[in-house]
């Protein structure tokens, strides 16, 4: 599995006045079972680089490769691709319309061609994957809560047995145990099933945390992509386009500054907490 | 290659309701009131002759006030794009279906003179019904529209109705227009992600297709009517009673001006229907 996209531009308003570029020249190659989380300021082109991966908006020049293969090219199955690419939206659980919670979950499945029997069995899968217990099944979509809905969703995607999957603002709206969850989850089936993950976070913590790669985006383009901790280094740079690094790294900073060397890598709570420990024992250990 | 959700994502996004075209002139700066009275008299005053010369009266009037307007005429032309099949078909019937002396005719099919010309009045009356409401809607904003309108129908409030609630329910539903079509755009992605289809299968089956964009589009649509009293009543709105305006309506001079080139249009074209020979 890969995702590839070769001078992939895309442009607002298309042979108006007022053509404006949401995405410049981008390449980018995402593989096999990464998890990649891409952060960037409010119309910095995100979740149009998003529906590129699924083939909902088509870039205005450049070209997007599944697998190797054009999916702008004549014949080739949006359908399919749909199937394969799961994306999910910014709040979900505003998508949800079946009567029933098992049938809401059946739509994608059934719509790509699944056969029946294997729409089922997905779906139980998948809705059992997200933590929705069976005497949930036949209950109304409406009458869940928030955090539930949302899992509900993420299950209707997450049915069609998607190779990669695609999130934007996965978190957004929940409070920190619901963001826990969600991110536990996704975690187990990045682990579980080799697939590919690919979010969009406001929150550096979240992507310090989770992430194994990030891309970072700004006006359109991708400025920096790397490993976490590489890229956190960038703290000028990222604070210049209205992002910033996470607060545990920022600690880390500043504690360097004041001439305490701490271990690399400090950007997250546990890596940090861990180095300030060390620091603490040699320190210790030195004055005996 | 296009796919079919797109094409069907863009056609929404070109619906623009509320058409208006933003330019200082002095129509934009008239008072809203009088610009509904003005449009309804023009379009009252289109019904009430058959010969030419008022037509000739209607037309300078209207090329008049656009050339004021500073509004380009592709964007008033724009209007009848939607009544386009309307003009046709009616014109095509009253062309063949009037009584009267032959010109020629195509099989059962016979165009008369008589049939000729109330083809082309009718066709005219549509057109400048269409272009003039169009001079209206495109020189005032809707919230200007709703505001003369609810002082206009002031005085009903003596027999009771409710004009204010109504006025203000007409400008909230235009606010939510854009809102809306936004949602709709955002769900038929949502959907068009999980391999839905709406471009493909017979009538029944497309109409079963807009299940699932209509249910999250209602829902969607309740919750935020919810938020949006919830919001109002946090403010204390309780409806009309001892509220001001931001923005009071108030006449200027050139608002009695534009009355009294009202009533000079109604004279001119009253007198002009009696002298003229046609």
């Amino acid at each position: 599995m890969s995702i590839r996209l070769e001078n992939v531009s895309y442009v607002y308003g298309m042979g108006t006045t007022e053509e404006k570029y949401a995405l410049k020249n981008i390449n980018l190659e995402i593989g096999n079972h990464e998890l990649v989380g891409i952060a960037g300021h409010t119309g910095s082109g995100k979740s149009t680089l998003l529906q590129l991966f699924n083939g909902l908006e088509h870039a205005a020049h450049g070209t997007v490769y599944y697998n190797d293969q054009n999916i702008y090219e004549k014949g080739f199955s949006m359908k399919e691709l749909r199937g394969r690419v799961g994306l999910v939206f910014q709040y979900p659980e505003h998508q949800l319309f079946e009567a029933t919670v098992i049938k809401d979950v059946e739509f994608g499945p059934a719509n790509i061609g699944m056969p029946p029997m294997e729409v089922e069995l997905n779906s139980f899968q998948a809705l059992k994957d997200v933590g929705i217990g069976e005497e949930l099944l036949d209950a109304s979509p409406l009458t869940l809560s928030g955090g539930q809905k949302r899992r509900v969703a993420l299950a209707g995607v997450l049915a069609m047995q998607p190779e990669v999957l695609v999130l934007d603002e996965p978190m957004a709206g929940l409070d920190p145990l619901g963001r826990r969850e969600v991110f536990e989850l996704l975690l187990k089936l990045y682990q579980e099933r080799n697939i590919t993950i690919i979010f969009v976070s406001h929150s550096m913590e979240d992507i310090a945390e989770y992430a194994g790669r990030v891309l970072i985006m700004n006006q359109g383009e991708i400025v920096l992509d790397g490993r976490p901790d590489k890229v956190f280094r960038y703290r000028k740079e990222l604070e210049q386009i209205g992002l910033g690094i996470p607060q545990s790294a920022l600690l880390a900073a500043s504690l360097r500054e004041r001439g305490i060397r701490l271990a690399d890598g400090c950007i997250t709570v546990e890596k940090t907490t861990q180095a300030i420990v060390e620091w603490y024992q040699n320190r210790k250990r030195g004055a005996v | 290659m296009v796919s079919e959700p797109e094409k069907g994502c863009s056609m929404i996004r070109d619906i623009t309701i509320g058409q208006y075209y933003a330019a200082q002139s002095l129509i934009h700066r008239l008072d809203p009131r009088l610009k509904i009275i003005a449009t309804m008299v023009y379009i009252i005053s289109l019904f009430t002759f058959h010969d030419m010369a008022g037509y000739v009266v209607a037309i300078l009037s209207f090329g008049a006030v656009v050339a004021l307007s500073k509004v380009p005429l592709r964007f008033m032309l724009k209007g009848l794009k939607p009544i386009f099949f309307i003009l046709v078909f009616t014109a095509c019937l009253n062309l063949f279906a009037t009584p009267g002396k032959n010109i020629f005719a195509i099989g059962v099919l016979s165009v008369t003179w008589e049939g000729l010309w109330k083809a082309v009045y009718i066709s005219l009356r549509l057109i400048f019904l269409i272009l003039g409401s169009s001079v209206m809607t495109l020189t005032t904003t809707p919230d200007q529209l709703t505001n003369g309108l609810e002082k206009l129908l002031g005085p009903l409030k003596a027999v009771k109705v409710p004009v204010h609630e109504l006025a203000m329910m007409m400008s909230i539903a235009l606010r939510f227009i854009p809102i809306l079509v936004d949602e709709t755009n955002k769900i038929m992605k949502a959907q068009a992600a999980r391999g839905a289809d709406f471009e493909s299968g017979n009538l029944l089956q497309r109409l079963k297709n807009l299940l699932p964009i209509l249910v999250p589009l209602f829902a969607s649509s309740v919750r935020r009517a919810g938020d949006l009293a919830l919001a109002m009543d946090a403010r204390c709105y309780h409806g009309g009673g001892g509220r001001t305006k931001m923005y009071p309506l108030n006449y200027q001079k050139r608002d009695l001006c534009g009355y009294l080139v009202c009533i000079a249009y109604i004279i001119v074209l009253a007198a002009v229907v009696q002298v003229s020979p046609f």
